[in-house]
Parts: C-alpha cells; structure tokens; sequence
C-alpha cells in the first residue's frame, strides 16, 4: 500500500478515538448534571418531609402565629406540587418556601420557650443543615453544568456535541437577592 | 476542577515513578552486591514492596485508625457532625457517605483514610469537635473529603510505602556492607578478575544507600506539601468561605496538646503535622505540611472568590515570584466563583452553641462511646456509671439519692 494510504488510515483512526473520547467523556459530564439534580431533589424532599413536624412544635408554643405558620404550609404545598415541573418552576417554588421559613424562624425569636425546647433545637439543626445541603448540592449541581456546558459549547467537542444532540443544561437560579452580586474578578 | 485532579494524577505518577526507580536501583545494587546477581536483588526489592503494598491496600485504613484508637459514631451520636460530613460530601460530589470516626484525645487534629472515594474514612479528635465552630469545621472536613475526592490518600499511602522499603533495604544494606568488610567475609565474583568493577559497584552501592533516602523522603515531602495546597484549596471552593478553614487552622497551630496516638508514619495523613516544634518555621524541604501561618495567608489573600484560580494567584501573591500549584489547564477551565456570607445562605439563624455547650455533649459522647450509663438525678447531676461496676446501687454525690442500676 502507497504511504498516502496509511496517512489516510491513521488520520481516520485518530479522528474516530477523539469521537469516542469525546462522546464519552460528553455522556459522562450529562450523567453528573443528572446525579446532581437527583441530589437536589433529595435534599428538597427531606426538607419538605420536615417541616409539617416543624410547623407542630411551633404551633404549641406560638399558635396565634397562624399566618405565618400557613404560609408556611402553603409554600411548602406548591412546592411539592412544582416537583417534575421543570427547573424553573422548581427553583421558583422552591425559592418562596424558603422565604416563608425564614419569616417563620424570625419569628421564633419572640418564644424563648420554644427555642428553649430540645425538640424545636434538633428539628432546627435538621432544618439549617438541610438548608445547606440543599445549597451544597445546587451549587455542585451548577458546577456540573458548568462544566458540562463548557463541553458542548467550546472546540472541538462542541462539533460531536451538536452532531450527537447535546443540549446546554439549565442552572439553578439563584434565590436570595445577596447572592446575585456580580462576582469580582481581578486582573493582576 | 475535574481536569486539575487528573494533571495532578500526571504529575504525581512521574514523582512515584521516580521513587519507583530509586527502589529498583537498591534492590539491583544490593543484589550486585551481596548475592552476585543484580535481578535476583530487583526481585526481592519488589516482592517486599508488592507485599506491603497488599496489605496496606486491604487493611491500611483499618490498621490506621486501630492505630489511632479512633471509635466510629453513627448520626445519632452527634447529629452535627454527621450533618456537617453529609453537607461536605454533597459539595465536593463525593457518592458514598464517609464513616466517621473519633479520637478522645484533647489535640487539635484530623485526617482522612480510605483506599478509594467508596471506601473512606474521616477521623477527627475530640479536643478539634470542642474547639472548633460549625463554619470552621465545615472548613476542615472539607479539607479531609478533598484529599479522598483527590484521592490523595492512596496516593499517599503508595509513596510512604515506597519510602519504608527504600529506609528498610537501604539501613540493611549499610549494616551488612560494614558487617561483611570488618569479618572480610566478602564472596568473590565468579567472573574472576573483576575486582576494580566489584569496587566500584561497592562505591555505588554506598553512594546510594546513602543518598536513596533522602532523595526519597524530599520527594515524598514535596508531593505532600502539594496535595495540601491542593486540599485546602478544594476545600475553599467546597464550603463557598475560605475563612472557616483558615481560622480553624489558625486554632490548630495555636493548640500545643500533642497528639499522643500519632507516629511518624502516620503523620502525613492529618491536617496539620502532629510533631511540629514550636517556633520552627517549617518553610523548609523536611516538612510534610506547608507552614500553617503560610496557610491561612493564601486562604485569606483570596479576596475575588473562591475557585481553584482564585486559591492559585493567593498562592503567587504570597509567594512573590514563583509558580503557583494549580495547573494552568485546571485555572483556564474554572469559572468565577463568588464567595458566600458567613453561616449558611438560607438559614436565617445558626443554631450554634456555646463552647460551654459543645464541651457537654463531646464529653457526654465520649462517655457513651466508653460504654458508660448516664443516670439522671433528681438533683440536676449526672452519674456516669462505668460498663464494669459490680455494685447493685450507686449513690448521688451530691445530694445522697440511692439509684438503682
């Protein structure tokens, strides 16, 4: 065989392997992004699983708090309806039941009875921790799209990306005003 | 982050490989040597190194933490840390909850073992559970789960293998060169007529055992100090608040209790060096740990935020003129990360509590672990009733109750 030919073999093998690589490597990033999301989701549960119990022991102590403990209920409602709904609406829901709570825990601070109460302490640890593990794995969540967006949109990936229909992830919204500060970015 | 574990992985091998190398030339050398034959000494070079391997491989992190009398607790036991743990697995993506595990020891300290990111292990002394606040154990714990997501501790546990067989051949091998030239009891070589090449080999031979070592030992060093920028750097990034991990540290450096279960083979697992002196600078090349005053500084020069390009221009501004210890590849491929608020985002109180506070339920956790009974006076004391007490009755100290056992 005329060494043209083997050029030619050699060019094909090498563009197949860096298809592969790269479709692989593809699969695996939307794999993360979908492992993550299930990880959310775990967390919101636990959450919404806490507080009827939540809204109980609060009830004993501060029953004249009935708005807020209702909002409370009812954010918490909507949000277990917006489940499967999409991202966006998720997030929304999501992001509203977490502002009732936050009112509701305010407003605990008026009771030193109830904060007092070994019950309200750990249902309180639970509720903070879960708190941030749902922060935690949104934020390990938008990493994951983050790089995987990165994959499908930046060369060469992005030409098997689009041949193989890779489509962009949706990041979790960000939900309290603080956070949508722009990040600083130094040029040193 | 992802593609900076994996140049990591690269970097490290060619390090491994180099201390591989090493071991290989005192085995050939030593078989040169003492049994005229250099493949015969490369082999049994390799089986020791393949045997400690196994078991360190199948057995280490247990050994280790038997080593350093370490309990496991379960969520119950300390429904915070657990927390804590859970909230660090789910930032850093890790897939299996750790154990974890307890020292009773007053030193402020902790490490990570586990042969890979399914089978892992953090241990923590109770004296650090005390001391530290919730943010600033966040902080470390992070720093421990980045060493098992890097997975830091295989490739630790590798090279402190490598290094023991190196110390090990080359001490016997020194003993047995002064040995046989004062008996003279030398074998002669069988080709005949080399004895200016057998001289020579034995001037190599000494050469290398003397310098194998240390060679040894800087490289191992060298890779240690990078892998804890890099943990407290994945730490950073992890808990959103680089602050938390470089107070605790800064708690850590100024604890003086030493950790009595620590020894020097173990000591590269912990956060920070178990043996440290006082006073000592520690900035040179016979350190496993960087220093921690230098720690803290990186973590808090990180002003823009909190990404692996963000902990690696910190690292530069500090060192004014060297490289940095991210890879260029993992800093290009990171996005801006912000920084968060102090405590938990959402979370519009902490329920954090007082020093006072923790001291109680670590010490009521230790005592538990100790297999003791807690009973309830009536007059506000508790009893604590240790697991072997034959009496039928024991009496309230302070108000002279009767309490059944």
């Amino acid at each position: 065989m005329p060494i043209a030919g083997w050029v030619i073999i050699g060019i094909v093998v090498v563009l197949l392997l860096f298809f592969a690589g790269t479709y692989n490597s593809l699969v695996r990033l939307r794999n993360q992004v979908k492992n993550a999301w299930a990880q959310i989701d775990v967390q919101l549960k636990r959450r919404h699983d806490l507080i009827p119990n939540l809204v109980e022991t609060v009830k004993g102590y501060a029953a004249h708090e009935r708005g807020t403990l209702e909002a409370v209920t009812n954010a918490r409602n909507l949000a277990q309806g917006a489940i499967g709904k999409g991202v966006g609406a998720q997030s929304k829901a999501e992001a509203d039941l977490s502002g009732a709570l936050s009112k509701l825990l305010a407003v605990v601070e008026n009771y030193p009875d109830l904060k007092a109460n070994q019950n309200f302490l750990a249902l309180q640890e639970e509720l903070t921790s879960t708190e941030n593990k749902i922060s935690f794995s949104r934020q390990f969540y938008n990493d994951s799209v983050l790089g995987y967006n990165n994959k499908t949109q930046m060369f060469p990936s992005n030409i098997i990306a689009s041949i193989t229909r890779f489509q962009a992830g949706e990041f979790f919204e960000v939900e309290a005003p603080a956070e949508r500060e722009v990040p600083k970015v130094s040029f040193t | 982050m992802w593609q900076q574990i994996r140049s990591n992985e690269i970097r490290s091998a060619v390090l491994v490989a180099g201390m591989l190398m090493l071991l290989l030339l005192i085995g050939y050398f030593l078989g040169l040597a003492f049994l005229d034959n250099g493949i015969g000494g490369l082999i049994i070079a390799l089986v020791v190194w393949a045997i400690m391997n196994m078991v360190a491989f199948f057995q280490g992190d247990n050994i280790l933490l038997a080593l350093s009398k370490a309990r496991k607790i379960e969520r119950d036991d300390h429904p915070r840390l657990y927390n804590i743990v859970e909230e660090m697995r789910i930032a850093s993506g890790l897939e299996k909850m750790p154990d974890i595990y307890i020292i009773d020891d007053p030193a402020l300290n902790a490490f990570a073992t586990g042969r890979d990111p399914k089978r892992a292990s953090v241990a923590i002394t109770s004296g650090l559970l005390q001391k530290l606040n919730r943010d600033e154990l966040q902080g470390v714990i992070g720093h421990e789960l980045a060493h098992i997501k890097n997975r830091d501790v295989l490739l630790m546990s590798l090279c402190s293998i490598l290094l023991g067989t190196i110390v090990i051949l080359a001490y016997y091998a020194t003993y047995m060169l002064f040995f046989s030239s004062m008996t003279g009891g030398r074998r002669s070589s069988s080709g005949g007529g080399g004895g200016g090449a057998q001289v020579i080999i034995l001037i190599i031979g000494i050469v290398l055992m003397i310098l194998a070592p240390i060679l040894a030992r800087l490289i191992y060093f060298a890779i240690s100090r990078k892998r804890e920028y890099l943990a407290d750097a994945s730490s950073a990034l992890y808990t959103r608040y680089p602050e938390g991990l470089a107070s605790a540290l800064e708690k850590l450096g100024g604890s003086t209790a030493e950790l009595k279960s620590a020894n020097k083979a173990t000591a590269p697992m912990y956060i920070i060096n178990p043996f440290r002196r006082k006073g000592k600078p520690a900035t040179d090349l016979s350190s496993t740990h960087p220093p921690i005053s230098e720690r803290t500084r990186i973590l808090r020069s990180m002003a823009g935020g909190v990404s692996l390009a963000d902990y690696d221009s910190a690292y530069r501004q500090v060192h004014k003129g060297s490289g940095g210890v991210i890879t260029p590849a993992a800093v290009a491929s990171a996005g801006a990360v912000g920084l968060r608020a102090a405590g938990p985002e959402a979370a519009p109180i902490e329920p954090e509590p007082s020093k006072l506070e923790r001291t109680r339920e670590v010490s009521d956790l230790m005592w538990r672990k100790s297999n003791y009974r807690t009973i309830n006076c009536d007059c506000g004391t508790k009893l604590k009733v240790p697991p072997n007490l034959k009496k039928v009755n024991v009496k309230c100290p302070h108000c002279g109750r009767i309490h059944p056992l």
